[in-house]
């Protein structure tokens, strides 16, 4: 079976710095994937770069056995338009640190909005769709509230079901729960472990190493745009190999 | 210790400075207000005397208050408003989007249409569309479809055209600056959902811009209306325009300029009026404040 994901040697470069210096890894169908990793190591830009919101600049990135950016003819690459990128980034959704929903619709206009105007589903189907995600996320009877009348965490698992409502075959997380309070952060944490184990492939940036040990099938440690080590959550955070893993694992946890 | 055993600097010997009962609040004067106000009146008084007892008959301001003439220009004067508002709109979003435009060519486009039309004045390019004859005698597609340049370029294509192109380039301004003001992590939320460039910002990013660049516009509307008169130039027959031909007539010039400033402040104080409630209500519409009755969770769980 073809992986979901397959990054080769992925290098972006912010002007002089190298953001992501080759990164390579492989994620399977139905795999939970965590990133661990020190500020500014660029788990963030390899996440991005898996959709498309950054373009890379080396290596190659393919989602469920298709390249991304990129239409190979024979040896050479040509750039996809914006509108063959748009329907590439339809393979993944995710999940923002700032939840970064839509400020002008209600929650259900914001679950909608991606299967009526891009995948142009009818609309009484993509309400009900919508419905029974909210079901699942919890906050039926937020339907008709504005972004700005909900809690961080409510926020975030209205995010979780816009993202879901394209249903992708990957969900990507940047910190989804650093921007919470501690109290709301485990109902969103629950939503994805349920997400995990209905077989969705996941890569989730995080610094919750509880959640990673539980959750993750894989562990990956990136520092200074690599990947320095991954493994069985159970191995690599309770005993990682590497110095730099080890002091991070250190640091973390309290 | 009971509090400070010093007096106060200045208050009496032996009372603590804290003891503040006993105090009274003495309302400021004002005397500056009360001046300024009797100036502003005695002016005020001054004119409406000089307008009263000078040369002006208001039977006569009475009289074209509501001739036809008068009625017309009147008419013509906010139809035009809202022409040249609504084209000037419509090049403010396209040309805003093209100085936004990863492609270079509309880029430049845009930045041209912009410097162009707004470095150079407004009557300026009125005479210029009026004129357009002298430098295309025809307009049109070579071989399809022609016309005579003055045929087309009435006086209200040339006053539609000019004021219309020339608020666009302001309205472009306006508009990236709504555009600017989104928080990009939406633009980044629509994308990940397969949302193209151009569907993003129509269904994500503009509405949000409105709540920025609702009142601007509304500011230029009405500046719009005024500005109509620039086309009296070129024999747009708008309100002072037809003022002018009627005192040229019957010189009562005072009078009929009395009218066409009542119908100006009519128009403007109902469009400011109507802007108000436009912002009251796209303030309720953005709704990036929880509104009181809704919001918090305690609230409702
Ligand atoms: N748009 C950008 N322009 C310039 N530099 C950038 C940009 N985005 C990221 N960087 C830089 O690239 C490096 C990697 O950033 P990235 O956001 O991927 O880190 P991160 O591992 O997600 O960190 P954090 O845990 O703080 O979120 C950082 O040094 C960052 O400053
Ligand atoms: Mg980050």
């Amino acid at each position: 079976m073809t992986p979901m994901i397959v990054a080769l040697d992925v290098r972006k470069t912010f002007g002089p710095l190298k953001a992501l210096d080759g990164v390579s890894l492989e994620v399977a169908r139905g795999e939970v994937v965590c990133v661990i990793g020190p500020s500014g190591s660029g788990k963030s830009t390899f996440l991005r770069c898996i959709n498309q919101l950054e373009r890379i600049d080396g290596g190659a990135i393919w989602v469920n056995g298709e390249l991304i950016g990129y239409r190979r003819e024979g040896d050479r690459l040509f750039p996809l338009s914006d509108r063959e990128v748009a329907r590439q980034r339809l393979a993944s959704g995710m999940v923002f640190q700032r939840f970064n929903l839509f400020a002008h619709l209600t929650v259900l206009q914001n679950i909608i909005e991606g299967p009526v105007t891009v995948l142009r589903r009818p609309r009484p189907e993509a309400v009900a769709e919508a419905m029974a995600l909210l079901e699942r996320v919890g906050l039926a009877d937020k339907r008709e509230s504005y972004p700005a009348e909900l809690s961080g965490g409510q926020q975030q698992r209205i995010a979780i079901a816009r993202a879901l409502a394209m249903k992708p075959e990957i969900l990507l997380f940047d910190e989804p729960t650093s921007a919470l309070d501690p109290e709301l952060v485990g109902d969103v944490l629950a939503v994805m472990r349920d997400l995990a184990r209905g077989g969705m492939t996941m890569v989730v940036v995080t610094h919750e190493l509880g959640f990673a040990r539980e959750v993750a099938n894989r562990v990956v440690f990136m520092d200074r745009g690599r990947v320095v080590e991954q493994g069985p959550p159970a191995t690599l955070l309770s005993n990682p190999s590497h110095a730099r893993t080890r002091e991070f694992i250190a640091a973390v946890l309290p | 210790m009971s509090g400070p055993a010093v007096a106060a600097p200045g208050g009496p010997a032996g009372v603590s400075p804290y003891e503040i009962a006993h105090l009274t609040h003495v309302r400021p004067k004002h005397y500056g207000r009360w001046i300024a106000a009797a100036l502003v009146l005695a002016a005020f008084a001054a004119v409406v005397k000089a307008f009263v007892e000078g040369q002006i008959a208001w039977a006569v301001v009475g009289q074209f208050l509501t001739a036809s003439a008068i009625l017309s220009g009147l008419v013509n004067t906010v139809a035009m408003t809202v022409w040249a508002m609504a084209l000037g709109v419509a090049l403010g979003v396209l040309f805003a989007i093209m100085v936004m435009s990863p492609n270079p060519v509309l880029r430049w486009l845009a930045r041209f249409y912009i410097w162009f039309f707004r470095g150079t004045p407004l009557l300026l390019q009125l005479l210029l569309w009026f004129n357009l004859a002298l430098v295309f005698p025809r307009i049109g597609i070579p071989g399809l479809i022609e016309w005579r340049t003055v045929d087309v370029m009435t006086p209200f294509m040339a006053t539609l055209l000019g004021l219309g192109i020339n608020q666009g380039a302001y309205t472009a301004e306006v508009v990236r600056g709504g555009i600017l003001s989104v928080d990009p992590g939406q633009t980044e939320a629509a994308k990940t959902i397969g949302m193209t460039r151009l569907t993003t910002l129509r269904r994500i990013v503009l509405p949000q811009a409105m709540r920025v660049i609702i009142p601007p516009v509304g500011n230029e509307v009405i500046s719009m209306v005024k500005l109509t008169s620039v086309a009296s130039v070129i024999q747009y027959s708008e309100i002072l325009r037809n003022a002018q031909t009627i005192y040229f007539a019957n010189a009562r010039v005072i009078e009929l300029l009395i009218v066409a400033a009542i119908w100006y402040l009519a128009v403007v104080t109902v469009l400011t009026v109507g802007q108000h409630l436009l912002e009251r209500r796209f303030a309720r519409g953005g709704r990036t404040q929880p509104r009181p009755e809704a919001g918090a969770e305690g609230a409702q769980a």
